[in-house]
């Protein structure tokens, strides 16, 4: 047993397994949270791929789910945006901007007395349908959208 | 390690209003350096947790497209004046911080 420690310590294959462990996100040299970054959703290029990596490839439209951003943004490196769902057991809610180079914009779970309400600012590059999507916790999940204009885009420089 | 973020929370009603200021650039990896016309690389918050009186009540993943210097807001029940509420979040790039307040 010894033996194979100190191989692990100095052998060659040592860099192999840190590398490994490195790659599995088990050694991350900073990890404060441990959760998973959902890259595949992050970096879809369109709503319908996105939403499908977040697992919500079908959802209704609900009046229970309420989106409210400004029918104008003059900055669109700044759009203030809350989303509040009355939907009884919303465990989740991600808000997705259509037309951004990468649509899926933030992902909040809610736990512990949490309520399913939520204030940001998002950052826009042209009008786009900005769009919140909740989950229950029987899976289900429920859409609302809104159409912001942008005047100013907050994607180029 | 990550500048200071301004953490508030205060009692109203039944629920606890949070409102967070994170101090991050937020980069995109969309923007140009107009002098060198090399693309500058993204950095941004990926993650982060607020945690009232010991335990996680929000738990968030972001992407590029959260204004720079991000701010949030939470309602949390069973909050309590006292209570205290811890915001860590974690870059792309490794970068953290871990800020607190109390519920007032």
């Amino acid at each position: 047993m010894d033996i194979l420690r100190r191989t692990v310590l100095k052998g060659a294959s040592a860099s192999g397994v840190l590398a490994a462990a490195l790659t599995a996100g088990l050694l991350k040299p900073t990890q404060v949270l441990a959760m998973e970054w959902n890259k595949a959703a992050f970096e879809a290029k369109d709503t319908p791929a996105a939403m499908k990596a977040v697992g919500a490839a079908s959802a209704a439209d609900s009046k229970d789910l309420k989106l409210n951003a400004p029918d104008i943004a003059e900055n669109g490196a700044v759009v203030p945006v809350d989303v509040t769902s009355t939907i009884p057991n919303t465990l989740s809610i991600a808000v997705f901007i259509d037309k951004n180079p990468y649509p899926l914009s933030a992902a909040f779970n809610f736990a512990n007395g949490a309520m399913a309400d939520v204030a940001l600012r998002l950052k826009m590059g042209q009008t786009s349908i900005v769009r919140a999507v909740a989950k229950t916790s029987d899976g289900k999940y429920f859409t609302a959208s809104k159409e912001v204009k942008v005047t100013a885009g907050g994607c180029g420089g | 390690m990550g500048s200071p973020m301004k953490v508030r929370a205060q009692m109203k009603g039944d629920f606890a209003d949070i409102k967070i200021l994170m101090s991050h650039p937020m980069e995109t990896g969309q923007r140009k350096d107009p002098k060198t016309n090399q693309t500058i690389p993204a950095v941004f918050i990926q993650q982060f947790t607020v945690e009232v009186g010991g335990k996680v009540v929000v738990q968030s993943e972001t992407g590029t497209s959260i204004s720079t210097n991000p701010v949030f807001g939470f309602k949390v029940k069973g909050a309590k004046a006292g209570d205290k509420v811890v915001v860590k979040w974690q870059d792309n790039k490794g970068d953290s911080r871990t800020d607190e307040a109390t519920v007032a």
